[in-house]
């Protein structure tokens, strides 16, 4: 079973290779930030808002400090100019509303677990206790909770022009019509009689993370100087260390990021948040260490929440199914203020709704909107799960409306294999696919044919279990990004990736990668990468990642970005080394560079093999410099910073048997199929550790998670004792496979993998339900599918029969 | 995360634990598996001032044969009680219902007495000791009493102990020849607590159901026999007709409440449809 | 409040030191002797990060005094490998499996693998899927560590 790391002779990438980093995560011998234990520490403890929109009428912090092992406590005021404001790099419109967010409030608290004062002490049990003692009074203020509500005229406005903004709850709202406005109704109106529309309203709920790590910062200043070190649980130690300099007027090159360990992300700590900020201004303004861990009850409240969005959708097609319109309202919620690219994730999906499928006209508008809520951001797929979910639940439907088989009607309209590169109606081009191929594959596990019989025999017999069948055919963008792209949007960064690969004197190859991996295996994937061209083994390799100290550049890691984008990176820089090593080897062996090829790690003389020169010699040769050729540098090191030509667009098919209780409403996968094509596979192990991730989380979603307020804007489900993340009893075992269509727009060949699942698996599980009801008059299950909510759809569908 | 400061005892008899509680006054707190009480210590929920912590009292574990009933002491596991020879035989409800309690890392801890005191509407155990008749053995200043079920269980997290005593054992009824029993626990996710749970018991002579008896779990402030259920089982065919028919009545006289999970209305008709399923799978129908 | 002296055994050494009466196991064993190998994850004992057996048995540590485990004996998955190259059956299947990706949840999850073990040592699926329920983890969607527990129980002749 065990794949043998050190054969020397096998082109390691597409090899399942056992990882790296495990040894030392299955011994405990790991690195959290909450591990990091430095002489002097303060704990921060912070006094969080119970209100979800209150004026702040008095604080007084003063009382905390006469606790035990208090050494500090501060309000905004204390802070004064540390308190900073956490930044919002995409402004996605001109005119969008962006109002102050700082660290901590400033008179009024806007979402139940904003940040109002902060204690520091010695003890973390004491800094703890000493939050009872901050006295503070708060005036109630209506709290805008529901989207519609808040977006109505008169609405109580979340930021009111005296914290000036214009005075509604309007972020921004961005359209885009390729066509032109109007022309889903136009192409409805040409298509005369010959017309089927079909429109629905999804509401795509709140999400969290849910990463096992909570989120922690420690942050450690240097002596007197601005020098600063800062451990964070973040996804993004690069993009926090130029933020960081920005907000707190640091020089950013006396701010070293360390993202040691990082227990999962899922763009949950694809973030700077406030707590990161509190803990450098503070640690800066006290002269020691601050630390930072959260509670899973803080972070309940504090880290930014996903999703979030109503959806209004509608598709025409004609009488046969051929789909010549669709349009898209979206409803976003913000939350109560803008974190990081907060505006954007909407826009991450407004590419997505066609799909893979071809049509002549596609509108698209959406509509931002502040509420008294956790902000809300990037959560694994950020926008393309919601787009997704859209277009293969509203394909269903239409199918329904049709009285087709719904993989038919996915047929007839998909991209067929011969038409790639295809430009969509949003404007993307897809590199390459085969949706047939991915479809065929997983028809053929999922035994449809099987199941769709018993499903009439269920049907036939009243049984009160009834089978169910959900089908999403997916594709997404991913690989963030062309960093023109990025600008177009108005994305304040770009979308480039680094490596650095140095031969070292002894032999050992150390790659410096701009990613920063928080669970995705990373230091074995890039080294097969390497390796594959080094030709050395892959323990040889070692990755340095995640610390800006030691790879200084990068752009981190999210959006299913690493490997699309990060490896090309790696392949870059790796065959520059040998460039650079071949002149040096043929200066070594006395011939030609024309005269040498390198063959398994070595250097030869073509034709005379007994002449070679390996790699490590070279490497040796290099850090001397005795006999270096004229203009020749010594060291051996190459860097690449590639800036990707294109998205990423992996697709697949996932096939979903879901048994649905009629009578208590509870769903049960029977059985889930997952073809994926994310091109060439470096490591499928990893590939598809990755896809079973993703369809956990996206099934997570899609039956069990869903952040509840009540009306007054407090959060009910406050901890994971009211937030169901499903456990191993709650889900099945998944059949996977891959098809491999490499993509042409990086030279790997490589497609993203990491949000695939997610972004998949949503529609299939509640596209089954439905179909497994549909004859009880049910069109719909509001996401999450609880029992009750399955309950209520047969309730109303046998209603609306009757 | 972190508790509010508290002092510990650990008494080694039940005495002891008795005079410990009194000296701790009214802000004292009973303490054994702790996994009722850690979470709400965690989130700062409860602020005891001194915790007894009955856990190494020898006399309080174990379980033993009483005759007609087992004696189970308060300080017996989940994990104990689920895998006893003696519950398994004569109580197997009991056993069935422990082994659904929350994990098995909690039900190495969380022990049978703290569940039945901690009287939680949504706890599965309460409801079992309700449809078994079970009766609490509790110890105070003025000694040993006894309390049925039904009137242990007062209100939401709310028993018939007074603050100065301790229960030290359950005495759980063996069910005699003809009896046979199901606990229906239906929850969102497997580690969740029960939205509504369904105890059976039926004694079946023949084609007939003789007796039954059918407890519910969730369905108000704290588990409650389903009393219309019993009678119209009591005499009825041990059909799936007269089952369902006898079930339809389960939430007559229930109190359930709205939230997160269900709504009042979902849990009168989870209590229905579970308790169909309970007692057909106790009366193996 | 006062502390209290407690001799608790970890990984095979006695710890005798003073605690607060309310200080988590978890606490104690990550801050007061070092063993950061076993993390907490929530604050409502859901999570597993923590999970630790104590005489034998899997508990979340977090739900567990350190004064309730004076006189008693914790293994951590620090302590579970014999030396640095003798892996325990469970870390071992768990690398070869691929049963973990960030690592948070494997140290609780794989106490809460050795103890299902230890209890069952020739378990089906499902009972795997049970035995794991108290255990969450984000990255994997259990599949692969399912098939860990399974690999361990054939490493432990448990299964043929």
């Amino acid at each position: 079973m065990t794949e043998t790391l050190t054969d020397a002779n096998a082109n390691p990438v597409g090899r399942p290779l056992r990882r790296k980093e495990d040894a030392r995560l299955l011994h405990g011998q790991t690195n959290w930030t909450d591990n990091i234990q430095l002489p002097g520490t303060l704990h921060m403890a912070i006094l969080r808002s119970p209100m979800a929109h209150a004026r702040i009428t008095n604080l007084d912090v003063t009382p905390a400090l006469k606790r035990p092992h208090v050494v500090a406590a501060f309000t905004a005021k204390d802070l004064g100019d540390l308190n900073g404001s956490v930044p919002c790099v995409w402004p996605v419109t001109d005119d969008i509303q962006m109002p102050g967010f700082p660290a901590l409030a400033v008179d009024k608290v806007r979402h139940v677990g904003d940040c109002v004062a902060v204690v520091l002490a010695t003890d973390k049990y004491a800094a703890a206790d000493a939050l009872d003692a901050i006295e503070v009074d708060y005036e109630p203020l209506p709290a805008v909770i529901d989207m519609e509500a808040a977006i109505k005229q008169g609405s109580t406005a979340v930021h009111d022009a005296a914290d000036g903004s214009h005075g509604t709850n309007v972020c921004y709202e961005f359209p885009l019509k390729p066509q032109g406005d109007g022309a889903f109704d136009a192409a409805v109106k040409a298509a005369g009689d010959d017309v089927v529309v079909v429109k629905r309203r999804f509401i795509n709920q709140r999400v969290i993370a849910g990463y096992m790590e909570p989120r922690a910062v420690v942050a450690s200043p240097m002596g007197m100087s601005n020098e600063m070190t800062i451990w964070s649980a973040t996804q993004i130690p690069h993009v926090l260390r130029v933020l960081l300099a920005l907000v707190t007027g640091l020089p950013e090159n006396s701010l070293r990021v360390i993202a040691p360990d990082v227990g999962g992300g899922f763009g949950g700590k694809l973030q700077l948040y406030r707590e990161e900020i509190l803990a450098v201004q503070i640690a800066r303004h006290l002269g020691r260490p601050v630390k930072w861990t959260e509670t899973r009850s803080e972070d309940m409240v504090a880290s930014h929440h996903g999703r979030d969005q109503i959806q209004d959708i509608e598709i025409a097609s004609t009488k046969d199914g051929q789909i010549i319109g669709l349009k898209v309202d979206l409803i976003a919620n913000m939350g109560a203020y803008l974190q990081i690219i907060t505006p954007g994730i909407p826009l991450l999906g407004m590419f997505m709704y066609p799909a893979i499928y071809k049509m002549p006209a596609y509108e698209f508008n959406c509509v931002g909107v502040f509420t008294n809520t956790t902000p809300t951001d990037a959560i694994r797929g950020a926008g393309r799960p919601e787009a997704t979910y859209a277009i293969e639940r509203i394909m269903d439907e239409l199918a329904a409306e049709l009285d087709m088989d719904p993989m038919q009607l996915r047929e007839k309209n998909w991209i067929t294999h011969e038409e790639f590169p295809y430009t969509t109606v949003a404007g993307l081009t897809y590199d390459t696919g085969n949706y047939e191929a991915a479809t065929a594959k997983a028809m053929d596990l999922f035994g449809y044919d099987a199941l769709r019989a018993e499903q009439e025999q269920r049907r036939a017999s009243g049984d009160p279990v009834q089978l169910g069948i959900g089908i999403s055919t997916f594709t997404e963008m991913c690989g963030l990004a062309p960093s023109r792209t990025l600008g177009a949007l108005k994305y304040v960064a770009g979308g480039w990736e680094h490596c650095t690969i140095r031969a070292l004197p002894t032999g050992k190859i150390e790659l410096i990668t701009g990613t920063s991996p928080h669970g995705q295996g990373h230091e074995t994937a890039w080294s097969q990468i390497a390796a594959s061209i080094l030709g050395v083994p892959v323990d040889d390799i070692e990755v340095v990642h995640s610390d800006t100290g030691r790879a200084p550049y990068g752009m981190d890691t999210y959006g299913s970005r690493s490997l699309a984008v990060g490896g090309q990176a790696i392949k870059k820089a790796a065959e520059r080394l040998v460039e650079k090593a071949k002149v040096i080897a043929a200066h070594q062996l006395e011939c030609s560079v024309d005269d040498l090829e390198f063959i398994q790690g070595a250097f030869r003389v073509k034709g005379d093999p007994a002449k070679s020169q390996p790699l490590a010699a070279v490497a040796f040769e290099a850090f001397t410099a005795h006999n270096l050729p004229d203009g020749v540098e010594p060291t051996l090191q190459a860097e690449a910073t590639v800036d990707p030509d294109d998205f990423s667009y992996p697709h697949g098919t996932h096939l979903c048997a879901i048994e649905v209780d009629t009578e208590t409403g509870k769903s049960k996968i029977r059985s889930y199929v997952a073809v994926d094509d994310v091109g060439i596979q470096v490591n499928p192990l990893i590939v598809e550790g990755q896809v079973h991730g993703g369809l956990a989380c996206g099934i997570g979603q899609a039956l069990y998670e869903g952040v509840e307020y009540d009306s007054d804007g407090n959060l009910l489900t406050a901890s994971f004792a009211d937030y169901l993340i499903p456990s191993a009893a709650d889900l099945p075992s998944f059949t996977t496979d891959r098809t491999v269509t490499p993509s042409s727009t990086n030279p790997l060949g490589t497609k993203g993998v990491g949000e695939a699942g997610a972004i998949a698996s949503p529609p299939a599980i509640i596209n089954a339900i439905v179909d497994a009801l549909r004859p009880m008059g049910v069109t719909d299950v509001k996401m999450p599918a609880t029992p009750e909510n399955v309950w209520r759809a047969i309730q109303a569908g046998q209603g609306g029969a009757q | 995360m972190i508790p509010i400061a508290f002092d510990y005892v650990r008494p080694g008899t039940v005495d002891e634990a008795i005079s410990a509680l009194a000296a701790a006054g009214e802000d004292g707190k009973v303490i054994s598996g702790g996994q009722s009480l850690m979470p709400v210590l965690r989130l700062r929920m409860a602020a005891p001032t001194t915790l007894v912590d009955i856990g190494s009292i020898a006399e309080m574990k174990g379980i033993t044969d009483g005759g007609d009933h087992l004696v189970v002491g308060a300080n017996a596991t989940h994990y104990e009680v689920m895998n006893d020879a003696l519950v398994k035989q004569h109580a197997p409800l009991l056993a069935q219902a422990a082994g659904t309690v929350a994990d098995p890392a909690i039900r190495h801890r969380g022990t049978f007495g703290g569940s039945l005191a901690h009287a939680d509407p949504a706890g599965d155990l309460p409801t079992v000791a309700l449809a078994l008749d079970a009766t609490m053995v509790a110890k105070g200043p003025n000694g040993t009493r006894e309390i049925a079920a039904k009137d242990f269980f007062v209100d939401y997290f709310t028993s018939a102990l007074e603050p100065e005593e301790i229960l030290v054992a359950v005495k759980v009824p063996k069910l005699g020849d003809g009896w046979s029993t199901h606990y229906e626990k239906f929850n969102r996710t497997a580690q969740a607590w029960a939205t509504v749970g369904v105890a059976a018991a039926v004694k079946r002579q023949n084609g007939t159901i003789t007796e039954a008896r059918v407890a519910l779990t969730n369905m108000g402030p704290s588990p409650v026999r389903a009393s219309s259920v019993e009678a119209a089982l009591a005499g009825a065919a041990a059909t799936t007709d007269a089952i369902a028919a006898a079930a339809a009545n389960a939430a007559d006289g229930t109190r359930p409440t709205s939230d997160l999970h269900a709504s009042a209305e979902f849990r009168e008709h989870l209590a229905k449809v579970l308790t169909k399923r309970a007692v057909a799978q106790a009366a193996g129908v | 409040m006062t502390h209290i002296p407690i001799s608790v055994t970890v990984d095979g050494t006695v710890y005798d030191v003073e605690v607060e009466p309310r200080r988590l196991l978890v606490h104690f064993l990550r801050e007061d002797i070092g063993r950061v190998g076993t993390v907490v994850g929530c604050d409502t004992s859901n999570c597993g990060a923590c999970t630790v057996l104590l005489d034998g048995k899997s508990v979340k540590s977090c739900s567990v005094l350190a004064v309730q485990a004076d006189g008693h004996a914790v293994l951590t998955v620090q302590g579970l490998a014999e030396g640095e190259h003798k892996w325990h059956p469970v870390q071992e299947a768990f690398k070869e499996c691929h049963g973990l990706q960030c690592g948070y949840c494997t140290p609780g999850m794989v106490m809460a693998a050795v103890d299902l073990l230890q209890e069952n040592p020739n378990p089906s699926e499902e009972e795997i899927r049970e035995g794991l329920e108290g255990n969450l983890c984000r990255c994997t969607g259990y599949h692969n560590i399912v098939k860990s527990v399974e690999y361990a129980a054939e490493l432990m002749g448990g299964k043929s």
